[in-house]
């Protein structure tokens, strides 16, 4: 099994008679669906009126199904090349997956943009109406030669013939350009909120996949490399990258173990109540202001709230496995949890309290003038509180050394020792996601959100100017890739504490939050309050406070850089020549 | 009686009821949790069974012979040089330790001579044993701390030794190489500059392990003051080896009834140091279980040193002495003891003149050292439990034998 690789695993297993049977009654039921879809989209594209939204949800339904039907059928039919495909360009998908995603941050956003300006156009600014295709079609897209603004100026790329003007002084187009008549068909479902959603729900939950995904192979490197090991070097050949994706089929494909006793019902919900939360709160955690599934105005509350409640799945496993292990589990769990969220908590309030705001766009934005803006080197109480915040989310994610609830020393697995395949791995997406997640909330309430170091106004002039200008601007001011840099950052800095630190004690982590963490949290928020309240903004103590902070920030990252490149470039001497030197005689 | 009203309600318990409803609110249960055989942090197939109040663990008995494999019962069944293959499994961690001290028995019964050139590569081996024995054992202490990564650098380290000893005589676990009469074959070619190479390289990486593991501020806080066991304790329990020595009690039978050729050799006997002293954190106490673990770490240290020592002054000559091919026991009685890696290890040997003696008596010092647990795991934490049972240490091949 040594060269067990996804294309084994992928690769199906159908009987003579069984395969033409399936793939005959999908393609039927696709084609089907896909002609349903096709009629109910022309009605619900050309003629708002009675039944409209009933067309809408009948267009969308049967395309799905189309889709899956058709979807299915070709796979059946061709198991084996797409087994082997899939193996073969997996890692383009992998690849493209991420920096797919990466550019979703702002090809919807730029579409959205065009459709809403379109809207506006037609009914009037801040007026709002459902487009027809037809009406789509006469704004004339000239996609992606110029952005909407230039367009409207009448600059350069493809006009609409101007045959005629309406009544309300628009053009009105004989016969449509074909690129435009395609685009107006792929945009206009846009304009409705429910595609919006359902596009940035398939998002984060690509995202958080990806991200689980890569994030296990990345642990698991890092950690060989700390350790003189190569970590996973076998599966998908270049260093082991699918790893994730064969242990991911491994774990689908085994037994679900129930343990004699376990309260079944409870047992089977745990994963997905520790999952869920994780995966919601993504929601309403920003990649970038514009970037947003939902710009809630309470959105650090509502992550808070659903961070506690995925405790709940933990706590709900241990308790059901019926399991002594499990229950010590989660005991150590509900402790370390009840007791963290407080100084947690208290050291959220200090950017709540420097802002004013509980929106983390706002929070965000209010940092764009550079590294010298960001929240955490405004004063040293809220370097402290950043700090703070750091540590009691390695508690709250059970990050070494704080890993106490699965303690594999001493507790065997603790609240997991129960659970096999998929629902075990629903437990380790969950932790990844809340890592990451935790790791951008850093980012983004103390760390500059997803600007860069550099003041985002010095490149206000590209944010007007054609495509590439604004993708450079993206990338160099402002963007979701920074915070996604950001967050991995946060993510390393606990993958590496988790292979160097021993485990703490269970008093000792609760000594460590009730008598160190609370207090201290307190006096930062304290200290936080009357520094906002006695030190004026620009004042001399502001402002060295400020240089302070950010030369100590600054100083810290440069030291890790600095630590990086010597044992990178020492790396022989630390390990050791024997270690490297093939030893004589074995 | 007048009517008690709580909260606007006419309070119809009496006090007795409410004696009885708060008892039974308040009431607690002892659980009984079975921390083995399959266990992480057990080393094997040792069964603790803990009462535990939460947390808490009030008393941890524990269960073994689940690796008993009459290795006593084999010994009076088989002739002393086919028994050499089998006191490798007891200790498999230390293998050569545990040839030396059968072979050293049955050369004492039988009046062997060795030639000197053996007794050095004996100590070359049993050294090089203790020193891959130690690291084991503080990597896997590391592990039972929760802490990974010095687990894999123990390994590595180990790896060499190993390497070493496949190269001499082509086993890495189970050696069958210290055998009656001497060794069964001579040093391979370059095998001095060889261990030389590792001394050199090994003896920083000692300081290098303190500073990631030994003085690390959580593994102090995890480890000092936890199991703590009293000189009195460690003589009346026959604890030996690390687990004695890191009590305070400086025995150690290399240098205190010297053996083999051990009384040319200079080393020091590391012991259990209060806190305070140089390179001892505050909170330690003597005989707990950061004792324990860095008596061992500075054994090392002193194994690197007489490793030094032997090969500096390793004379040429026989490998191994004239022994006959159906070598007699002769009618008698020995017990000899030597220092394993683990404490003291000693075979009680009676003979009766046949081919195969009458009875072979093992004292495995994992077995004594394993009786204190139950003494020191009492009103400690579970995590604790698996800090003093990885500080004593022990290999259930040599608690069950």
């Amino acid at each position: 099994m040594a060269n067990f690789t996804v294309e084994d695993a992928l690769r199906s297993r159908w009987s003579a008679s069984a395969k033409p049977r399936a793939v005959r009654t999908f393609a039927v039921l696709g084609i089907v669906l896909a002609v349903a879809a096709l009629g109910l989209g022309y009605l619900a594209s050309s003629a708002p009126g009675a039944g409209y939204w009933l067309a809408v949800l009948g267009t969308a339904l049967a395309g799905v199904a189309a889709m899956t039907c058709l979807g299915a059928a070709f796979v059946i039919q061709f198991s084996r090349l797409v087994g082997t495909w899939l193996f073969r360009l997996a890692f383009l998908i992998f690849v493209g997956g991420l920096v797919g995603i990466a550019l979703l941050a702002w090809v919807p956003a730029l579409l959205y943009e065009q459709v809403d300006a379109a809207v506006a156009d037609h009914y009037g600014a801040g007026a709002t109406g459902v487009l027809t295709v037809a009406d789509l079609e006469a704004v004339g897209w000239a996609l992606p030669t110029d952005s909407i603004e230039v367009r409207r100026q009448g600059a350069v790329g493809w006009a609409p013939p101007t045959d005629s003007i309406d009544g309300r002084g628009k053009a009105v187009v004989g016969s449509a350009h074909p690129t435009a008549s395609f685009l107006a068909y792929a945009l206009w479902p846009l304009q409705f909120r429910l595609t919006r959603d359902i596009l940035a729900l398939v998002g984060v939950v690509g995202f958080v996949s990806l991200l689980a995904m890569f994030t296990i192979w990345w642990e698991r490197k890092v950690a060989g490399r700390m350790q003189s090991r190569l970590g996973p070097m076998r599966v998908g050949g270049w260093h082991g990258w699918a790893q994730s994706m064969a242990d991911g089929i491994k774990l689908l494909q085994k037994e679900d173990i129930y343990l004699e006793g376990a309260d079944r019902p409870l047992f089977k919900l745990a994963p997905y109540i520790a999952f869920m939360p994780a995966l919601a709160l993504f929601l309403a955690l920003p990649f970038s202001a514009a970037w947003i599934c939902r710009d809630l105005d309470i959105g650090l509350l509502f992550i808070l709230a659903l961070a506690g409640i995925g405790v709940l799945g933990v706590i709900v496993a241990g308790w059901a496995s019926n399991n002594k292990w499990s229950l010590l589990g989660a005991m150590r769990e509900a402790c370390q949890m009840i007791s963290y969220e407080i100084p947690l908590g208290f050291a959220l309030l200090v950017p709540v309290m420097t802002t004013g705001t509980l929106r983390l766009t706002a929070i965000g934005e209010l940092q764009a003038g550079g590294f010298h803006t960001w929240l955490a080197f405004q004063s040293p109480f809220t370097l402290a509180a950043a700090v703070l915040f750091f540590t009691a989310t390695l508690a709250a994610c059970k990050r070494a050394p704080f890993d106490l609830p699965e303690a594999e020393s001493e507790l065997v697995a603790g609240v997991y020792t129960e659970y096999s395949g998929f629902r075990w791995s629903l437990f380790f997406f969950a932790e990844y996601a809340e890592m990451f997640a935790v790791g951008a909330l850093a980012a983004i309430l103390f760390f500059g959100a997803w600007y860069s170091p550099l003041p985002a106004n010095w490149g206000a002039a590209w944010l007007h100017g054609p495509l590439w200008q604004r993708a450079l601007y993206g990338i160099l001011f402002n963007g979701p890739l920074w915070l996604i840099f950001k967050g991995f950052f946060f993510l390393f800095v606990q993958i590496w504490l988790r292979w160097t630190l021993p485990r703490i004690r269970l008093d000792q982590v609760m000594y460590a939050c009730v008598q160190v963490m609370l207090p201290l949290s307190m006096l930062v928020l304290l200290g936080a309050t009357f520094w906002a309240l006695l030190v004026p903004h620009g004042s001399m103590l502001a402002v060295v406070a400020n240089l302070a902070c950010t030369a100590l920030g600054v100083g810290a990252v440069l030291a890790i850089i600095g630590i990086v490149f010597y044992g990178y470039s020492n790396r022989r001497q630390l390990v050791g020549t024997l270690a490297i030197e093939h030893w004589p005689g074995s | 009686m007048e009517d008690k009203v709580v909260h606007g309600q006419p309070d119809l318990l009496t006090d007795f009821d409410r004696q009885r409803v708060a008892a039974d609110d308040l009431r607690t249960e002892e659980l009984l949790i079975n921390m083995g055989p399959q266990h992480p942090s057990t080393h094997g197939v040792l069964r603790l069974m803990l009462r535990t109040d939460g947390e808490l663990v009030l008393e941890a008995i524990p269960h073994i012979g689940y690796l008993h494999r009459c290795a006593e019962k084999i010994g009076e069944n088989v002739t002393p040089v086919q028994f050499v293959p089998y006191t490798d499994r007891l200790d498999y961690l230390a293998g050569m330790n545990n040839n030396h001290g059968y072979s050293l028995a049955i050369e004492k019964l039988c009046g062997l001579e060795v030639p000197e050139r053996a007794r050095y590569i004996r100590v070359l081996m049993c050294e090089l044993n203790r020193i891959a024995s130690h690291l084991v054992s503080f990597g896997c202490y590391g592990l039972d701390m929760g802490a990974f990564t010095p687990f894999l650098y123990a390994f590595r380290e180990r790896e060499y030794i190993l390497d070493l000893f496949e190269a001499t005589c082509g086993q890495r676990l189970t050696y069958n190489y210290l055998s009656i009469g001497g060794v069964t074959q001579d040093l391979p070619g370059g095998f001095a500059d060889k261990l030389a190479h590792f001394l050199d390289y090994f003896e920083p990486k000692i300081d290098e392990y303190n500073n990631l593991l030994s003085y690390n501020y959580i593994f102090v806080k995890r480890t000092a003051g936890v199991g703590v066991v009293s000189a009195a304790d460690a003589l009346a329990y026959g604890l030996t080896g690390p687990c004695l020595r890191a009590s305070g009690v400086k025995w150690d039978l290399r240098r205190c009834v010297p053996y083999e050729i051990y009384d040319r050799f200079e080393f020091d006997i590391p012991i259990g140091i209060a806190g305070g002293a140089i390179g001892v954190p505050r909170e330690v106490v003597v005989g707990d279980s950061w004792s324990r673990y860095f008596v061992r770490m500075q054994e090392m240290k002193q194994s690197v040193r007489i490793l030094r020592q032997a090969l500096q002054q390793l004379p040429a000559g026989e490998f191994r002495a004239k022994v006959p091919a159906a070598l007699k026991v002769p009618a008698g009685e020995v017990y000899l003891e030597v220092e394993g890696a683990r404490g003291q290890l000693g075979y009680l040997i009676v003979g009766d003149g046949k081919k195969t003696p009458r009875r072979v008596k093992i004292r495995g010092p994992s077995f004594c050292n394993l009786s204190i647990a139950t003494h020191v795991c009492r009103r400690v934490l579970i995590a604790d439990v698996a800090a003093i049972l990885g500080s004593i240490d022990v290999v259930m091949g040599e608690v069950d034998r």
